[in-house]
């Protein structure tokens, strides 16, 4: 709990600070924006931070979205499939990587990192290949309106990717901090031998992490298509694997398992999209971002490494 | 004592909420052995990891040679010739022997490169002198378990220890191991080393210290002099009280077999197989030395290990298992070896422990119901007699006797067919041990069959109502309780 009050006050400070030296940062429009990119983020986020709850890591997140960006726009736009049937495959299809990744880590016993950065390299050149590395899109979208609106719509002017993460959390929450399968993956990240010593098949626990993950990217990713509306395969979700490891660990997951919420991975979300809007609303070249993000984050580690040692210190004497 | 070498007066350690150690104080003369006893929790530790600098003491005063003395770090202790051998060994074991002896004051030449051959000719000059006959140039990933501890007695002596602090010694090695140890510490003693003796094995203690200086509670509680030692004496001193020592009979009912196991053989031993049955309300101790095989079987009864061939029976019908789940739902549990590692979890409560295994139970619709959950960990930890301040207290924070009361919560709270001890005492003090054996005895009683794995002689003899002998990876004999004597279990233990 500690941990998450941490960043969450880094993050009502941060918004305190923004919004004196730019009101406009309080405007509706931004704060309407900033809430989509947190949906959009915060989906994919929820499911890293389950992989990185069991000790994993999935780095293959990003060439995902590009791959099944791409797909999607094949499926509706050149093969004119129904809305419904393109999003069960497009959601099918990255399930099955997903299982494959559970597969080979749990099976093959190959570590996370090394699977998933090969799945980094591999999807990425599967959707430049698949789209002739071509810019997808969805034009006006015509005929799947409704799929659209779910990206670029707003119900009672809040947007709607942000309630689908809310929903989403829910039931991500309960799952997590209230279900059997939750407490085992606790267990499988705290110390993999002693939950196999308590009868826990501890390699469905782990498959089903990244099989999650793998579900809500998915979601996330056919978010993140129809909100760019521009799939550009060698480029489309670079570096987005890295937004939710960070946005996981900035939440109190940490990278050797068993520890994670959450309310934490959303804090943590939600904080990398301040600082994003940060960085566009004080006219910080935006050739910075990713120096403020780093930064701050380091900022952030530190800060929170040097209060746990001054309290074991505390504590020792 | 005339003239000591080491002194330690009055010495006092708080640490929040408890006061460690209250006026502690110890000697040792030149050549001297000391035992230092006490149950978990007694201080013992404490007072070691003052003297090795490790900790500082609040109160009190240190002595070497007369002079006062402080010792404000690790290296204070070894500039004043204090050695410390840690029951956890502090070796690193893809380096060498001499690299280990040697680490960070490796001896060099042209002031920059390592003179290996210096290096390794010096390092074999201690390790020939504690009986260990291997080349400098050995990776320790090669030695066993005892030889590796040589190394670091090596290391030790080439920090010319006058001193050295030996904690839980012989608590991983197997007998024969233990005496080639006693033997160097004798050897040691003669050449004027001193020499403080940290164990829980009241045998070795007897066998080897001119003295024994007793801790309970933070404080003094006795001295015993060479002749004085015996077992009941100090655990007297230890425990604050007596302990009923009883030696239990024969309860095993006749003829009601329970569990059978046929022809299981361990990939560790592919060409050996293990076949044993055990009957209900019987306690069948497993002797033998360590890596005979034991530990693999009882792992692959388990389902936590898979067995290259074998079966299990229970009342005469054929149970598969293949994972630990399959041995769970058919009563089959382990009380693993490794219990900070294989048996809990340690950084969660220990209500979450004791739930682990049949979380089902507390659960409805997929969902843990926390209420259900302390309402059974409360429980069992009072049916056990956990000392801890609530269930939510992380079992990390509980001494090794108490760790080892809720790894059998997580069992008791199922309902046990079988039950496999994996040494159940290592570690645990003697007030903790008596409860253990108490408890398996009445659940013995109850009618559980239980196999008890132990390489505590003391603890198979006195424990167990048959003996099963293990040498690499076959049962070389079982012995009914009246024929089970230290002689022919170790006889059938090396294979005879």
């Amino acid at each position: 709990m500690r941990k998450e009050l941490g960043t969450f006050v880094l993050l009502v400070v941060l918004c305190i600070v923004l919004a004196i030296m730019n009101p406009s940062f309080v405007s509706g429009v931004n704060l309407q924006n900033l809430a989509r990119l947190i949906g959009i983020y915060g989906i994919f986020s929820i499911g890293l931070g389950l992989v990185v709850i069991t000790g994993g890591i999935d780095l293959s997140v990003g060439s995902v979205f590009a791959l099944l960006g791409v797909l999607l726009s094949i499926f509706l736009v050149e093969w004119q499939l129904p809305a419904a049937v393109a999003v069960l495959l497009v959601i099918g299809i990255t399930t099955s990587l997903g299982v494959f990744n559970g597969f080979l880590i749990t099976k093959v016993k190959i570590q996370p990192f090394i699977v998933t950065l090969c799945g980094l390299l591999f999807y990425r050149g599967l959707a430049r290949f698949v789209a002739s590395d071509e810019t997808k899109g969805f034009g006006a979208a015509s005929g799947f309106e409704t799929l659209q609106s779910m990206a670029t719509g707003s119900v009672a002017g809040i947007p709607t990717p942000f309630i689908i993460l809310v929903a989403i959390s829910i039931v991500a929450w309960v799952v997590l901090h209230r279900s059997i399968f939750g407490r085992y993956l606790f267990a499988v990240g705290r110390n993999e031998t002693a939950a196999r010593y308590s009868g826990i098949n501890s390699d469905i626990v782990v498959a089903g992490a990244y099989v999650l993950c793998a579900l809500l990217t998915s979601i996330a990713g056919i978010l993140l298509a129809f909100y760019t509306n521009s799939i550009s395969p060698s480029s489309h979700g670079n570096f987005y694997e890295l937004y939710g490891i960070a946005a996981a660990v900035l939440g109190g997951c940490s990278l050797r398992g068993g520890e994670g919420s959450i309310i934490g991975i959303l804090i943590g979300t939600a904080l990398l999209q301040v600082l994003q809007n940060l960085v566009n609303l004080l006219g910080i070249p935006s050739s910075l971002n990713f120096a403020v993000m780093g930064a701050v984050i380091l900022i952030g580690v530190v800060a929170d490494q040097l209060l746990r040692q001054r309290q074991a210190a505390r504590i020792a004497t | 004592m005339a003239n000591p070498l080491l002194e330690m007066k009055g010495i006092g350690k708080r640490f929040p909420g408890v006061i460690a150690l209250d006026r502690v104080d110890f000697a040792i003369g030149p050549g001297e052995v000391v035992a230092l006893a006490g149950e978990n929790g007694a201080g013992k530790s404490t007072l070691m990891k003052i003297l090795g600098g490790v900790y500082q003491p609040d109160d009190g005063q240190i002595f070497v040679d007369g002079k006062k003395v402080a010792i404000k770090s690790v290296s204070d202790a070894s500039v004043h010739g204090i050695g410390f051998v840690h029951q956890e060994l502090n070796v690193l074991v893809n380096l060498t022997a001499a690299e280990n002896v040697y680490l960070g004051r490796e001896p060099l030449k042209f002031g920059f490169l390592v003179d290996r051959a210096k290096l390794n000719a010096d390092a074999e000059v201690y390790l020939k002198r504690l009986g260990l006959n291997i080349s400098g140039k050995t990776r320790l990933s090669e030695l066993s378990i005892a030889q590796q501890q040589m190394v670091e007695l090596a290391k030790a002596l080439s920090l010319n220890a006058r001193i050295l602090i030996m904690d839980e010694p012989t608590s991983s090695l197997t007998l024969t191991e233990t005496e080639r140890l006693l033997a160097v510490i004798k050897d040691l003693r003669e050449h004027g080393v001193s020499i403080i003796y940290i164990s829980h094995r009241l045998a070795e203690i007897k066998e080897i210290a001119d003295r024994v200086v007793v801790l309970r509670d933070g404080k003094n509680a006795g001295v015993l002099e060479h002749d004085e030692i015996n077992h009941d004496a100090i655990v007297k001193l230890m425990v604050g009280r007596d302990i009923e020592r009883t030696n239990r009979g024969q309860n095993a009912d006749g003829d009601s077999e329970t569990i059978a196991v046929n022809d299981l053989r361990t990939r560790r031993y592919p060409k050996r197989s293990v076949s044993f049955d055990v009957r209900k309300g019987e306690i069948l101790g497993f002797a033998g030395l360590v890596g005979a095989g034991r530990s693999d079987a009882a792992q692959a009864i388990f389902g936590v290990d898979t067995p290259l061939s074998g079966s299990v029976n229970i009342d005469g019908k054929n149970v598969k298992i293949t994972s630990a789940t399959d041995a769970i739902r058919n009563g089959i549990f382990l009380i693993p070896e490794d219990r900070r590692n294989s048996g809990l979890i340690l950084d969660i409560p220990i209500r979450e422990n004791v739930t682990l295994p049949a979380l089902r139970r507390y659960s409805s619709a997929g969902l843990v119901n926390k209420t259900a959950e302390t309402v059974k960990a409360k429980e069992m930890c009072q049916r056990l007699n956990v000392k801890a301040p609530s269930v939510e207290s992380k079992a990390a924070n509980l001494s090794g006797g108490n760790q080892q009361k809720v790894v059998l919560a997580k069992w008791l709270s199922l309902e046990p067919k079988l039950l496999i001890f994996d040494e159940p005492t290592r570690g645990i003090d003697v007030g903790a041990k008596s409860e253990i054996y108490q408890l398996m005895r009445d659940l013995a009683a109850s009618g559980v069959a239980i196999v008890m794995i132990s390489s505590d002689m003391e603890e198979v003899l006195g424990e167990s109502d048959r003996v099963a002998v293990m040498h690499e990876g076959a049962i070389t004999g079982i012995l009914d309780r009246a024929d089970a004597n230290e002689e022919a279990v170790m006889r059938l233990a090396v294979g005879h």
